[in-house]
Formats: structure tokens, sequence, C-alpha cells
């Protein structure tokens, strides 16, 4: 082998250390955005540099490393990321929610609860949850140093006007712990609730924007609504074609060009482990439509 | 009625004491000192150049003085200098209980956002979390302000200029303000859109018994809307009164200018 | 004093600085007074001063030296040097100023434009209609001209609107500066009744009036003002 031999999962250590400094404030200040000095990284933005940085500075030897995009672990960038630390690292992959210590993904939460001790990495696109209201930096930091968040709500206010109900269906705005409103990343609004009081530590990495954020381990999420349009999360409704499952967010794909699809889990693991213990769907042609899902 | 008794009130909303702002060796405004009252409307009048934006800043707490203060009657009914309250408190304030029109409604609005959430934001700002009522509250501004409540869901950026600044009028009373300051509200409008927005303001502030503090360089704005007034020119104040005594027996040299100025209606 | 006006030695020079500064004395010494229930009227020529001593005693022209005193609320306020704030409140609850010319504002119609003094003293919108709209009946303006601006009118309707306003709220003092010109005579008889009730209602009054007959029939006392012309 002449590849290069790297620092123990690529970065090296001075920037670990700055990275686990902004870590261990964005945990001190559940839900808001740490500034870090983010580093160039062998992939291009949009492909998880966050993510991957924040990996990189918590990642010790023993640690078992799962990576999930959109819910999968097999494909492209989920792939590429777990090799990229099973070589730079040499740490254990898997793909069992369960059995990973660390679990870096993309636009999911996995369906299985997480237990003390994991920790999930959101790789994360656009950290500021105003931005597309309020483009001045200056000022959405303003807003949030003074809990000023009507803005927040204008949004959601535009969306009932718009479409009669919230539509905003990912990015779902959360308030942390009471003080911070933060943007969940891109995952859809089917898994707020899994914020809300989890085992696990979540970390936020945004690569490009260079911010950190966190919510440690049993803290209060809440997603923000109004009195008389309250909060409600959205799946399909059907069972997933291959495992049956009734409570899992679903991905419609496409299977022939006459209109033919069918609805399965977006989280494989978790569609694998219920087709292991004997769940079987039924393909049958799935509903068009969407359904509340309390 | 409201007009009626905030004028009788003996305790001043707004107390500007020296008031003056330097930029480096330009002196943009200089010593001026005046006490507003509740629901009294005052203009500030004088050509582009002669201080009034700049000491509408100053007023409004946007510009730190280079001497002299500001105070304001909180609704607590304590008189509090601006330049002591926390940035929490003076947002606050500019949200709640003062208004601020914008010549330019683009600085004052949320363009892209529908009409009902540009009045709905300062509601929802101070915690109102019911989208109905919140709603409802916007029509009825909207009616107020003369704006088809049927455009309730159209951005400012598909309307006129008049029901811009119209729309800019309601997202800044919603919240029932006190007191609003008025940068050249008028400016830029035609000729009878002007009218029909400044008998709309003149009906709102003695309504609402709104004290307001006008910037403009129109005379006919001031003699419409204001009780008193202060002409402008080099940074000073040079004269101050009832607005018709002021524009009806102007006395210093610059005033009478101005008032001769005025083409004949 | 019990006088609602008393006017001492109040003095009243232009200064025209866009014609190089020139001096244009219009009154000096201007002392009279007017007691409730009373219709003072100011005679002499045209440019004598009448109409600007009327501006004086309403606070709109500034007054260089004297004094003005009017009872306001029961005390006497020297509106030669009082406050914005404090004329404002003499205008609203003590004198009210009926001009020659109505100053319209745009877009109100004219049973408001009637009503709004009434409104703005506290009266009921209902009530204060009412009586505005008897007012304008006695004053010849066709009913359905109330709900339409007053700038659309003639001249003469426009005078009687302004007279209308002008004497529908129960103000203590009125100013009346020729409130019968360009008015037939029916009208003309209407404007006398009406200052007749306010001298028996205690209003005190000054007028300026040029028809004779109608400074005959309303006048208590006439005050010259000629006496009062400042020498150029």
């Amino acid at each position: 082998m002449n590849a290069p031999t790297y620092n123990f999962a690529y970065l090296d250590e001075q920037t670990k250390r700055m990275i686990r400094r902004a870590i261990l404030k964005a945990i001190a200040i559940p839900g808001y955005q740490v500034p870090f000095a983010s580093r160039e990284m062998p992939m291009p933005y949009g492909w998880g540099t966050g993510g991957v940085q924040v990996t990189a500075a918590i990642l010790g030897p023993d640690d078992v490393l799962k990576v999930i995009d959109q819910g999968s672990d097999d494909t492209t960038n989920a792939i590429s990321i777990r090799k990229f630390f099973g070589k730079t690292a040499g740490v254990a992959t898997t793909t069992s929610t369960t059995d990973a210590t660390v679990i870096q993904t993309r636009h999911r939460i996995p369906e299985a609860s997480l237990h003390a001790g994991q920790v999930l990495v959101y790789q994360v696109p656009i950290p500021e949850p105003l931005r597309f209201l309020e483009p001045r930096e200056t000022e959405t930091r303003r807003m949030h140093a003074l809990a000023e968040y009507g803005l927040m709500h204008v949004k959601l206010y535009e969306d009932i006007a718009r479409f009669g109900h919230i539509a905003t269906a990912y990015a779902y705005p959360v308030k942390v712990n009471a003080r911070y409103v933060m943007d969940p990343s891109p995952t859809p609004k089917f898994d707020n609730p899994k914020l809300d009081n989890c085992a696990a530590l979540q970390l936020f990495g945004a690569g490009r924007e260079k911010r950190i954020y966190a919510i440690p381990p049993y803290t209060t999420v809440v997603s923000l609504d109004f009195e008389d349009h309250p909060f409600t999360r959205y799946r399909f409704n059907a069972p997933c074609a291959l495992c049956g499952a009734d409570n899992s967010y679903l991905d419609e794909i496409v299977t022939d060009d006459k209109g033919g699809r069918m609805f399965v889990c977006s989280d494989t693991d978790f569609c694998e482990q219920r087709q292991a213990a004997g769940h079987h769907g039924t393909e049958s042609a799935a509903p068009h439509k969407e359904k509340a899902h309390v | 009625m409201s007009e009626l008794s905030s004028l009788d009130n003996d305790q001043p909303l707004l107390v500007a004491e020296g008031l003056a702002k330097n930029y480096g060796r330009l002196p943009a405004c200089r010593d001026v000192s005046f006490a507003l009252y509740p629901g009294e409307v005052l203009a500030i009048v004088g050509e582009s150049g002669s201080g009034k934006s700049t000491l509408l800043q100053l007023l409004s707490a946007q510009l730190a003085p280079s001497a002299g203060r500001v105070s304001y009657r909180m609704r607590d009914g304590v008189l509090r200098d601006l330049a002591e309250l926390g940035e929490a408190e003076r947002r606050f304030l500019f949200r709640t209980d003062w208004g601020f029109v914008h010549q330019d409604p683009a600085q004052g609005l949320r363009m892209g956002v529908s009409a009902g959430a540009n009045v709905g934001e300062r509601l929802m700002a101070v915690g109102w979390n019911h989208y109905g009522r919140i709603r409802d509250t916007a029509s009825t501004w909207l009616d107020r302000v003369e704006i088809d409540v049927g455009r309730i869901d159209d951005a400012p950026k598909t309307y006129s200029g008049g029901m811009r600044q119209r729309l800019q009028i309601a997202r800044n009373l919603v919240t029932e303000p006190r007191l609003v300051f008025m940068d050249e509200p008028t400016g830029g409008l035609d000729v009878s859109v002007q009218a029909r927005l400044l008998d709309l303001m003149r009906n709102l502030v003695s309504e609402l018994g709104l004290a307001a503090i006008v910037v403009t360089h129109d005379l006919a704005v001031a003699r419409l809307l204001s009780h008193r007034v202060m002409v402008m020119k080099g940074g000073r104040v040079i004269e101050t009164g009832l607005t018709d005594q002021v524009l009806d027996d102007p006395r210093e040299p610059y005033t009478q200018l101005l008032v001769s100025s005025i083409l004949p209606p | 004093m019990t006088a609602m006006i008393e006017l001492a030695n109040a003095e009243k020079t232009f200064t025209m600085h866009l014609q190089g500064g020139v001096e244009l004395p219009v009154v000096r010494g201007v002392s009279f007074h007017a007691d409730p229930g009373e219709c003072v009227v100011l005679s002499g020529p045209s440019g004598a001063g009448k109409s600007s001593i009327l501006k004086m005693i309403f606070g709109n022209y500034r007054c260089d030296s004297g004094r003005i005193g009017i009872r306001h609320h029961g005390k006497v306020v020297d509106l030669a040097t009082a406050e914005p704030r404090q004329v404002l409140s003499i205008r609203r609850s003590t004198i009210g100023y009926v001009s020659q010319f109505l100053r319209a504002v745009p877009r109100v119609a004219t049973i408001d434009v009637v009503a709004e003094p009434l409104i703005v003293n506290g009266v009921a919108r209902e009530e204060a209609r009412e009586r505005a709209g008897k007012l304008l009946r006695r004053l010849n303006i066709p009913e359905r001209l109330w709900t339409l601006p007053p700038s659309t009118f003639s001249g003469g309707e426009q005078q009687r609107v302004n007279i209308a306003r002008g004497f529908i709220s129960d103000l203590p003092i009125l100013l009346l500066d020729e409130p019968t010109a360009s008015l037939d005579a029916a009208n003309r008889a209407v404007v006398v009744e009406l200052i007749a009730e306010k001298k028996t209602k205690g209003v005190a009054m000054v007028a300026i009036v040029h028809d004779d007959e109608i400074r005959h029939l309303i006048a208590d006392r006439i005050v010259d003002v000629t006496s009062f012309a400042a020498a150029a």
C-alpha cells in the first residue's frame, strides 16, 4: 500500500480539539448554533462535510459506526462515508441501529428507538431556521439572542394561509429546551417527535455554513405550531410493501414506466429486521393520499 | 374621546433634551429639546439635509446621540432614558408601543410575505398563537386601512404604492402603539393617493389617540396632520409652535421662504 | 375679571424677511373686552387689522406684546404667552372660530364635517350627527348633499356648512369673521337668529361684519379698530 497514512479519523488532533470545544459549547447551550472553523474535507459541500467533521471529532477506536442517507444504509453517500471512516479510523461499522454507538445521518432519524450512550450526528445544509425569512445573519443572530421568534410563526402562518394547513413537511422548526428555535435539518416532520426527550446525544454539523449545534439527551424539543393548527406528522397511508409495518416512514418507489409504484420503509435496517422476524407486506397498490399519523 | 383625554394628559410621553449628533466634524443635529405629549402630532419640516431624518433616528433610538438624551414614558408610567434601555427592551418597545412608517414601504414590510402575515407578525412576536384570531385581527386592520380583505393572502410586492403604504400603517398599528414615527409617509406617491393616505392617517391618529412624530418636507402634510411643527435648518430647530401659527404667521426668514414657496392650491 | 376675553395693549407686526426685512405694523395698543352673552363687533375699513385681531385671539397669529386674556375652564389664560398645548386645549373647549372660508378636509361627508367639533368634545356620534342635521336644515342645505364632501359645493353652500360647523358646539367664546358674506337674505336671517341664541346661552362673541344692517342686529357694542391702527 502506498496510500498516505492518515491521522486517526482523517482530521488532525488540533482540528478535532477545536471541533470538540464547539460541540461541548453546543451541548451546554442546547439548540444554539456554535460557529466553528470548518475544514475542507475530501468530498464536496452538500455531501455531509459538517457531519463528517463532527463524527471525526468524536469517534474513538472502540466505536461502532452506522451511516444512513434518507434512512438507507446502502446509498452511495452512506457507503462512501462508512468506507471513509473504515479506512481512516479503522473503526467497526454496522447497519444495525441498536449496535451502533455513533450514527451519522442525512435526512432521517432511525425508527428503532435510540438508547443512552449513542450519538446521532446529523448532516445539515442550512442551520439557520430563520434564513429564508430574514437574509441578514446579523439580524438572525440578534433574533436568537433576544428570543424574538415571531418571524418563525410567520412562516407557519403563510403555510396555513396558502395551503389550509402547515405544509412544511421537512426541516420543521422546533424549540429546544424552551429557548432556541432550531432547524432539525431536512428530516421529515414525521421524525420530529423522536427529537424530544431522546436518550441519545444529537449533534448537528453544517460544514459549508460552519455551524455546530446539539440536543443533549433527554432535552425537551417542541415542534412549533398554532393553538388552532397543532403540529401533526404525516406518512403515506399504507403498510410497507416489504415488511408490512404501518408505523414507519415510507419511501415511494416507482417500479416501472406505467405508473407502477410501491411504498417501502425508508429505514432499511428497520425493514430488514422486521422481515427477518417473519413480517411480510402485500406489495398491494398503495393509496395515493397522505394521512395524519398520530 | 381618546384624543380629548390624551391631550389633557399633563405627563409628556417623550422628552428630548439637548439632542445633538455629529458625523465626524459635521453637526447633523444641534441642541434639540422638546416634549411630546400623548395624542399629540408633531411635524418636523425642513429641506433635505436640514437634519430632520437624523433627528427622527435619534428620537426613535436608532442612532446614538453625540450629546443629550431622549426619554420615553413606558407603559408602566415610568420615564426612562432610551440610552439606558437594554437592546431587548428597546426592540420590544419598537415592536409594541412604537410604530415606524418608512417612506419606502419595502423597508417597513416583508415584500414576499402575504399581507396577512405582514400585519400578523407583530402579534405573533408578542406571543399570539392562534391562527384564526391572528387572521381575524389582520382582516380588521386591512379593512381599516381600506385594503380589500380579499387581498389578504397576496404579497405586498403585488400591491400599488398607496396600498403598500396603507399596509405598512396597518402593520404598525396592530399592536396599538402609543407613538408612531413617520418618515416622509407620503413621499413618492401620486397626489390623489397622497390625499387619501393623509385623510386615513388623520382619522386613525385621532381615533386611536396616537402621538406621532412626522418628518416631512411637505408643509401641506404638516398642516393636515400635525398639531405642532418644528422647522429645521442646518441641524437646528429654528422655529417651533402651533402648526397653523407657524404656517400662517411665520417669523423666521427661512420659514417665510418655505411657506411662500408653496404653490397655491 | 368676569369678561371672557380681555385684550390689553396687544400688538402685532409682520416682518417680511423676503422683502428685505420690511416691518409691517398691523395693530398696536389693542384693548377691549367681551363679556358673556355679549357680541362685540369690530369696525373699521379694510386693512385696519380686524381679521388680524380675530386671528390673534384664536392664537393663529402670534401676539408680539401685550396680553390676550381668555377665561378657560374658569381661569384666565394669557394666550399671548400660552404653550401650544394650552392653545389647543382652549380651541377645543373654549374658543370657536368661524372663518370666511371652509378649510375642507377631502373625502369627509358634510354631516361629519359639521358634527366633528362635538365628537371631539365627547358627544356620541349619533347625537352629534342629529344636531348637525338640524343645523344644516336650518341653514337650508338640502339633505341629499349631507353625505357629500363640501369641497364639491358652491361658495355660498360651503360658507353655510362652515357656519354650521362653527355654531354647533357649546363653546363659551365664538369668533365670527364675516359670517354673512355671500349669503342671501333668508340665510342671513338664520345666522342672526343663531347669534341671538348664542347670546342667551351666555356666549361671548367677537365679530367682523361689513353689512350695516346685520351689524345693527347683532352688535351689543362696537369697537372701532382704526384707533388701534399702527402708524407705518
